[in-house]
């Protein structure tokens, strides 16, 4: 700093210190720049502070310049990024939604560091004033064959069941991906969608000197200390200390935390209300307090705490779980009162908003903080580290993949048992996804799922997609065909894509290749919602995804939100009537084998580049989805991605007493290509024969290739025709077997 | 003569909005929450126990729900034979208080599941059953974790001897059997009533079947008996 009387070459950091910043991930140029920042070295309590908003969690240090370039305008945007959570608009109804990971904790306690996730995303929701309807989860894991992977799964899903079905938010949509490489980082995203009144949205803005600061949910403890450095490094099997970074879920407070959140909201008692998330009291203090202008003053003798013991530092940095802090007038606090005492939640009052701009926290008579915000919240350091992409990744998109079928019903039911694309009901029949009464299609039967919102004749779609395979072979082209494929979902279940959440999975950024990883994707997650229109209304960074030097895969996690205009114009995937006819409609099937699934089924080499997505067609056959289901011209539609054509079909009679009869001869390809191939932007439609004609010239006039592939029949069975060895018939048992067996 | 439901509510609870939706909004009745403190129902001809997590099913599912205060009230209504009906938790709940017989454990599959469901009407006989045919299917969602709803020997046999059986799981066609059995429960028990027929408790949602969107209505009939 220009007016800094301090020379910062000159600061000698002691040993103690040097441990600390360790702990704290800070970098001693960082704890530099806070000594010139303060005029003076901070104390144990500050520095705890700076390294928890200054974490890559709460402060975004390598993200904050790149994800500039992501589009945040549309005309459902209601509020961008800089929320809690993003929030398009359909006429009065604001709906809320973000992503976020909690990976971390998930790799050192599936159960807890899952059911936290859903916790914590659920806050950021709640925290905007609206009750959260619905969850989505993308999940990672590794090689599904290995013991301690089956340990990761199984704690995952029940953390996300036991919490999401008891707060009685529905889980209505997701995905799950093996891949060995995320064996001990697995992925755990999740997305929360709520709903409101527009007037009744609530900002994450501290007003008015004077207020009141309010705390109430849990009681604060020492679990989770140091959570969002934790978050923010990189595991390591020495490090197993990190035990105690673990948060404990406690999914009844949480259900309270709703309920007397929205009461509180609904009864306009409340100036600003943010979640004790990551970093705790001190992310949410500091942040509304730097939001508002204002200043926060902090008494942590107050605070409701588990143990007598624990410290100034402890209470500032602690992330127990289910805390909400609200700003009040002190006039309002009577009523508070009455509506926490019901809900029998500990609540005090801690602090009040004052006029100084700084964060000032006192404990015992003394002041044991004392920051200006502005170095806290807006001054963190940011940084683009150096990139250049390994030479093997390129040498590895530079192979051409090499397909052969010989026996196709092998292969097609080797392809739909392998655990990437057969059913996940034995993941989802976990989660309760038809509680409130809102899940029109629900998991399983379409590519996005739709919800009614209650009291008009509107309904929203939902879908969160990211293929990490494409995305190693190439970060800008991978993120865009996840861009394409969760709007494309979204689109054909009649929806129009309102708005993008984003979770960034990455390894450490120091890592030249992470880093131009990670500019890579954002540059293409960018022009991916540039093109199709549809801007980022906010998301999260998790880096630092390795241990003992093994980097995930980059991993962008894309979450949709779109809007239906009339509930009772929407389709799902399944096949309807026999003599419907089957047409697959889009871009022309090409080559498309980079990176496929079908790879690993044939026991060929992974390798070769993602598919390119061409936005021209993308956004044609998006309109020509919502087009002919807004008409009611078609009986069902769905997307075509990973595994190719050949999963759509099947999942539009696996469920059904109808079969499908397809002719491969009519398409301009191999048949391999034909069924196998991942090549974006196309789709598979079933209709009833009147309306080949209309859905002919429809397609004509949004410039799309239209075939007629077959039709549904009234038998139990799929037939594939026009294949090398003449045709093949697939009873529906066998195709049951194969798409409904677990993967262990 | 009209009625007007009583829809309880306890902490935890999370099919309370969606009970009171169907019967409110869909069925047009006379309907109000009630508070888990509260211990005057004069107004009330009938209470819904609805489906969720009671107390976050700490201790077990419905274990402490029934020490509420509201629960005296509701025993009371339950003997003077006014309708009752515990839907999920609130099965669990009336079971744990006395005023249906048995106990629950997990689910075989030790998972909670959540799916449409087929089940068949047994006893068609009571306020709430008497819409339907005695053996007609109806398809509607179950979302539980204990569902395994066990009764002794002696205990079925009474049951039996009664005709308290309301619900059993079964195929779409009907058929009753182990593999349609999605929990485990006794004799495949859904619900169950009480001795006079006025209590009935069950795991299946009706709330969750009661509109054509929603992809069934065969659980209106179970409310409707309520409101009309």
């Amino acid at each position: 700093m220009a007016d800094s009387v301090l020379n910062l070459e000159e600061i000698i950091i002691s040993d103690r210190v040097k441990k600390h910043l360790e702990v704290l991930n800070l970098s001693e140029d960082e704890y530099r720049l806070i000594v010139s920042y303060l005029g003076r070295e901070p104390n144990e309590v500050e520095l705890g502070m700076f390294g928890a908003l200054w974490s890559e969690h709460c402060g975004y240090k390598h993200t904050r310049k790149l994800i500039k370039e992501l589009p945040t305008e549309g005309k459902y945007i209601y509020q961008g990024p800089g929320e809690n959570a993003g929030v398009v608009r359909v006429d009065d109804v604001a709906i809320v939604f973000k992503v976020e990971s909690h990976n971390h904790p998930s790799a050192v306690e599936p159960y807890q560091g899952a059911a936290t996730g859903v916790g914590g995303i659920v806050r950021d929701i709640l925290a905007m004033g609206a009750r959260p309807i619905a969850l989505l989860d993308s999940l990672r894991f590794g090689d599904v064959s290995k013991p301690e992977v089956r340990h990761i799964v199984s704690g995952v899903v029940k953390g996300i069941s036991d919490y999401g079905n008891c707060i009685g938010v529905p889980t209505v949509a997701g995905e799950v991906y093996f891949e060995d490489i995320y064996s001990n980082n697995p992925l755990v995203n999740v997305m929360c969608v709520g709903v409101t009144k527009v007037d009744k949205l609530v900002k994450a803005v501290a007003k008015g000197v004077g207020n009141l600061v309010v705390y109430y949910g849990s009681k604060t403890g020492r679990d989770g200390v140091h959570g969002a450095t934790f978050a923010s490094a990189e595991l390591s099997s020495e490090k197993e200390d990190t035990r105690s970074s673990i948060q404990i879920a406690d999914p009844f407070v949480e259900k309270k935390l709703i309920e007397a959140t929205l009461e509180l909201v609904e009864n306009g008692l409340v100036v600003a209300i943010q979640d004790m998330g990551a970093a705790g009291l001190t992310s949410s203090s500091c942040e509304m307090a730097a939001k508002g202008g204002v200043g926060i003053e902090l008494e942590l003798d107050k605070v409701p705490v588990r143990v007598s013991d624990i410290t100034p530092y402890e209470i500032m940095l602690s992330e127990s779980q289910e805390r909400m802090l609200a700003i009040v007038e002190p006039s309002k606090l009577e009523k508070v009162r009455e509506i926490l005492d019901k809900w029998e939640l500990d609540w005090a009052v801690i602090g009040k908003v004052t006029d100084t701009r700084r964060c000032v926290v006192k404990y015992r008579g003394e002041v044991v903080a004392d920051v200006p915000l502005k170095y806290l919240v807006d001054m963190v350091p940011t940084y683009v580290k150096p990139a250049k992409e390994d030479q093997n990744v390129k040498k590895l998109r530079d192979i051409k993949p090499n397909l052969i079928v010989e026996d196709y019903r092998d292969v097609i039911l080797k392809l739909l048992s392998s655990p990437n694309i057969s059913s996940k009901s034995w993941v989802y029949e976990q989660y309760d996804w038809s509680v409130q009464t809102n899940t029109v299609v629900g998991p399983g039967r379409a590519g996005a799922s739709v919800l009614r919102i209650k009291g008009t004749n509107k309904g929203i779609a939902v879908k969160i997609d990211g293929n990490g395979r494409y995305m190693y072979a190439s970060p800008y082209n991978g993120v865009m065909v996840a861009v394409a494929e969760v709007t494309r979902n979204v689109s054909f279940v009649g929806a129009e894509p309102a708005g993008i959440t984003n979770c960034l999975n990455f390894g450490s950024p120091d890592d030249p290749n992470v880093s131009y990883q990670l500019q890579q994707a954002i540059k293409g997650l960018a022009k991916a919602c540039k093109e199709l229109g549809v801007p980022v209304t906010g998301g999260n960074a998790s880096l630092y995804n390795e241990t003992d030097g093994v980097q995930i895969y980059p991993t962008v996690i894309v979450g949709c939100v779109g809007i239906i205009h009339d509930i009772n114009k929407i389709v799902d995937g399944v096949f309807k009537k026999p003599g419907d006819l089957i047409a697959l409609v889009g871009n022309e099937t090409k080559e498309d084998f980079g990176m496929a699934e079908i790879l690993k089924i044939i026991g060929s080499d992974v390798c070769g580049k993602p598919p390119i997505v061409e936005f021209d067609v993308e956004k044609r056959l998006q309109e020509f989805a919502r087009f002919v289901i807004s008409h009611g011209l078609i009986s069902s539609a769905m997307d075509i991605s990973e595994g190719g054509m050949i999963v759509p079909i099947v999942e539009g009679i696996i469920d059904t007493k109808l079969g499908a009869r397809i002719d491969l001869s009519v398409m301009p390809v191999y048949p391999s290509i034909a069924l196998f191939s991942e090549t974006p932007s196309r789709g598979i439609f079933s209709f009833d024969k009147e309306f080949l004609d209309t859905l002919k010239m429809i397609a004509e006039h949004y410039g799309l290739k239209f075939r007629v592939i077959g039709e549904v029949i009234d038998k139990d069975e799929l037939v594939i025709e026009g294949l090398p060895e003449g045709s093949l018939v697939l009873s529906k048992e066998e195709l049951r077997k194969a798409f409904y067996s677990k993967p262990f | 003569m009209k009625r007007r439901v009583g829809v309880v509510v306890f902490p935890g609870v999370n099919c309370d909005m969606d009970t009171y939706y169907v019967i409110k909004d869909v069925l047009k009745g006379d309907v109000r929450y009630v508070w888990h403190t509260e211990t005057d129902l004069s107004d009330l001809s009938c209470i819904v126990l609805p489906g969720g997590f009671s107390y976050g099913d700490y201790l077990r599912a419905g274990g402490l729900a029934k020490f509420s205060p509201v629960m005296r009230e509701i025993k009371k209504m339950a003997e003077k034979g006014y309708p009752v009906i515990g839907i999920c938790n609130g099965f669990q709940i009336l079971v744990e208080a006395g005023l249906l017989p048995g106990a629950f454990l997990k689910n075989k599959t030790l998972t909670f599941i959540c799916k449409m469901q087929y089940i068949k009407v047994v006893n068609n006989t009571s306020i709430f059953t008497k819409g339907y045919k005695k053996g007609e299917v109806l398809r509607i969602p179950i979302a539980h974790g204990e569902g395994n709803y066990y009764l002794d020997g002696d205990t079925l046999k009474e049951v039996l001897d009664n005709d308290q059986i309301a619900f059993q799981y079964c195929s779409e066609d009907g058929t009753v059997g182990e593999e349609f059995n999605p929990n485990g429960s006794t004799y495949h028990i859904a619900g169950i009533l009480n001795k006079n027929k006025n209590v009935l408790g069950m795991m299946p949602h009706p709330e969750r079947a009661s509109e054509m969107i929603l992809g069934s209505v065969d659980g209106a009939k179970i409310l409707k008996a309520l409101v009309d």
